[in-house]
């Protein structure tokens, strides 16, 4: 499936040399990550020459972008490993939810240093992931189906805890929501910090181990993939697992950027880090994708969303709106790139 | 015929345990609230738990009954729910905008726009699915993701109330001393079940949802079966939209129809319908949708904090699923789990064949 094997038969009448460049950039698997990074520039140089004299341009504008959306990224990375082993995940808005409203009752109710409670978290998440995968893989059930459960059940466990939202006013918490890091021309977040940090761990991982070739290796084609010797069960059990993991951990960065629990926190972001991964340009059939994609994603999402506060008339459905027409788009450019590779 | 194998031919039954469950579901009221199954004649009107799990369950019938052919087909459409908001806001905004909500043909106009919208993101899907050739869980998100805020741009994100006596009918009232809704569930389910077992609808759409090339190449229309499909599911929901908008004479853009495409898709599950398709079960799905609503009442008349609701809806959707699962039946139940060639005992094979032929198909 090499690209450059592709290109003759993608340009049959072998004609110049601009046109073979332009048939390789179309076959190239990094085209869709570049026409989301295309992208991007162009609705911030556009948001630029239009919100000028509003601010638009301060670099902290910019870096608000990561800190309001750290915790989407790290979910969306979590949904990218599953992605791209040909899987899907609706928990994860759901695992955010129960995270949030787990450490809100953990640290207020209960009293527990946030020390303690931050790994306990993380293990119920990942332990949620690990759950499902077993399920998925060991009974043969879709993936679709075992996840939702999964979205019932731990959204019905933040209910459980409790109806009404607990807001957190431990001083351990509040002094993490409240640091800084300098970057010169702005700051950062905590939540940011650790985002970029997970998106750098996931990178390495996907792209430079052999988990992240066996996870490439069965998004591509299972058959094949088993055929060729590859620990099948294993990898799916543990990409859930990750996902899992991110999401309470994303869980946790919503939490600190929100300083409550509410049972109703983060309904549907499964669907955010869905889109994220889609218009980072990851393959929904797997197999195909770059993690650097889905920051792409989730930058764009931000960027509509500040770019709506910007404009001031426009009502926050046009979010809504503006994700869908986008989601259609890099849909529908990445269907014409794969029956391209297929001629 | 002896008695051990009449009882094996009806455990068999593909109906027999989304049926045992409900009427399991049912009888777990009776302790809790002795008169359950009682039904009350008050001013020419049945009141009675019964009605009322039927009333409240009607939009849900409809829109599992849609879902069961698109999921027949091998796809899933989980743009139902937006296509409910968009209905139900559309229609109430025409309503509104009447100065004499109660005339009759200005109802049925804005029914008419309602349901025209709902086959349009219905043909949308399918063109996506069936000409794109996009997974289904994804083409019908573009839907399930813009269309609330379509809703809401229509009703303005406000929340639309109309105060229409004809339009009241479809959703909240009573016809022939039974709730109106419940004929229309009746009539939409008759002509379903008419159209896929009596005429050969039913055999093509789950030929196409067993292997949509094969049944190309054997001459069936595939890509129209598939267009038609989720169009018909689209109107369902549509209808649904129409019963939810006028049982609570408003319309929501956020919050009508919230989550039903994945209640939806348990009643089709727990109906005995498989997600790979290939071949469906009209009257599981309607059980399984009853089974759904059942929970939920029983849930609120056990007394069990309403907000354990979705856990235990978690758990039947696992338990289901792992019973319907043939692994899991081997290995819990020992070696007697599959002995013929069941159809749903080849799970993985049917969708990535039916992905590469047309792989094969195109490098030709």
């Amino acid at each position: 499936m090499s690209a450059t094997a592709q290109t003759p038969k993608a340009a049959p009448r072998g004609s110049t040399a601009s046109r073979a460049r332009a048939t390789r950039l179309l076959g190239d698997r990094r085209l869709p990550v570049l026409v989301t990074a295309a992208l991007f520039i162009a609705m911030y140089v556009g948001g630029l020459s239009r919100y000028q004299n509003y601010g638009f341009g301060e670099p902290q504008v910019f870096l608000n972008l990561f800190i309001d959306n750290g915790y989407l990224l790290v979910a969306a990375i979590g949904a990218t490993f599953v992605i791209m082993s040909g899987g899907i995940d609706l928990s994860v808005g759901s695992v955010i939810g129960f995270t949030t409203m787990f450490t809100a009752w953990m640290v207020e109710r209960q009293g527990l240093p946030l020390l303690l409670v931050v790994p306990l978290a993380l293990a119920v998440g990942a332990f949620g992931g690990f759950l499902m995968g077993y399920v998925i893989h060991n009974f043969e059930i879709q993936p679709f189906i075992v996840t939702l459960a999964g979205l019932f059940l731990f959204r019905g466990l933040c209910l459980v805890i409790s109806k009404e939202s607990i807001s957190i006013n431990d001083a351990s918490v509040g002094t993490l929501a409240q640091t800084r890091v300098s970057l010169g021309v702005g700051d950062l977040s905590i939540g940011a910090v650790v985002a970029l940090v997970v998106l750098a761990v996931a990178a390495y991982v996907l792209h430079y181990t052999r988990f992240g070739r066996r996870v490439y290796a069965i998004g591509g084609n299972e058959q094949s993939a088993l055929l060729m010797g590859l620990p099948l069960g294993g990898t799916k059990i543990a990409v859930y697992t990750v996902s899992g993991f991110c999401s309470a951990l994303a869980g946790l960065l919503f939490m600190l950027y929100i300083q409550s629990g509410d049972p109703l926190h983060a309904v549907g972001m499964e669907l955010d880090a869905i889109a994220a991964v889609v218009i980072g340009g990851t393959l929904l059939t797997g197999g195909s994708g770059y993690v650097l994609g889905t920051l792409f994603g989730v930058l764009v999402l931000g960027l509509i969303k500040s770019v709506i506060t910007f404009e001031g008339t426009l009502s926050s459905w046009w979010t809504k709106i503006a994700t869908g027409v986008l989601l259609c788009a890099f849909i529908l450019i990445q269907r014409t790139m794969t029956a391209r590779r297929k001629t | 015929m002896t008695t051990t194998s009449r009882w094996r031919a009806l455990t068999h039954h593909h109906l027999f345990w989304p049926v045992a469950v409900l009427i399991a579901l049912l009888l777990v009221n009776v302790p809790f609230t002795p008169d359950f199954f009682s039904i009350n004649m008050t001013d020419g009107h049945l009141y009675g738990s019964l009605v009322s799990i039927v009333l409240f369950g009607s939009p849900l019938i409809l829109v599992a009954v849609g879902m069961t052919l698109v999921i027949a087909t091998g796809g899933i459409d989980l743009s139902v729910g937006a296509v409910v908001a968009i209905t139900g806001a559309l229609t109430c905004s025409y309503i509104s905008d009447q100065t004499d909500q109660n005339t009759l043909s200005a109802v049925f106009l804005a029914m008419g726009i309602g349901l025209v919208a709902a086959v349009v993101c219905g043909l949308w899907n399918g063109f996506l699915v069936a000409r794109m050739g996009i997974q289904p869980i994804i083409a019908t998100l573009i839907i399930m993701v813009a269309g609330r805020g379509v809703a809401q741009l229509i009703t303005d994100g406000q929340i639309i109330t109309v105060n229409s006596e004809p339009y009241k009918l479809i959703g909240g009232g009573y016809w022939l001393t039974l709730p109106f809704s419940v004929f229309v569930v009746a009539a939409v389910v008759a002509v379903t079940v008419a159209l896929t077992r009596r005429t050969a609808l039913g055999l093509l759409v789950e030929s196409v949802g067993g292997n949509a090339e094969a049944s190309r190449l054997v001459g069936i229309r595939s890509t129209r079966i598939k267009i038609m499909v989720y169009m018909f599911c689209a109107l369902c929901a549509g209808i649904a939209g129409l019963m939810i908008s006028s049982n609570t004479s408003a319309a929501d853009g956020n919050n009508a129809g919230l989550w039903i495409e994945l209640d939806a898709i348990l009643a089709v599950v727990i109906g005995g319908t498989s997600l790979l398709g290939g071949r469906f079960s009209i009257g599981g799905t309607v059980v399984g949708a009853l089974v759904i609503q059942t929970l939920t009442t029983t849930i609120y008349t056990i007394g069990v904090p309403t907000q354990t609701n979705l856990v235990f809806k978690a758990a039947v959707v696992i338990v289901v699923c792992l019973l319907q699962s043939p692994k899991f039946r081997a290995k819990v139940f020992g070696a007697k789990g599959p002995k013929g060639p069941r159809r749903d005992a080849t799970p993985v094979e049917p969708a990535p064949a039916a992905d590469a032929a047309p792989k094969m198909e195109v490098s030709r």
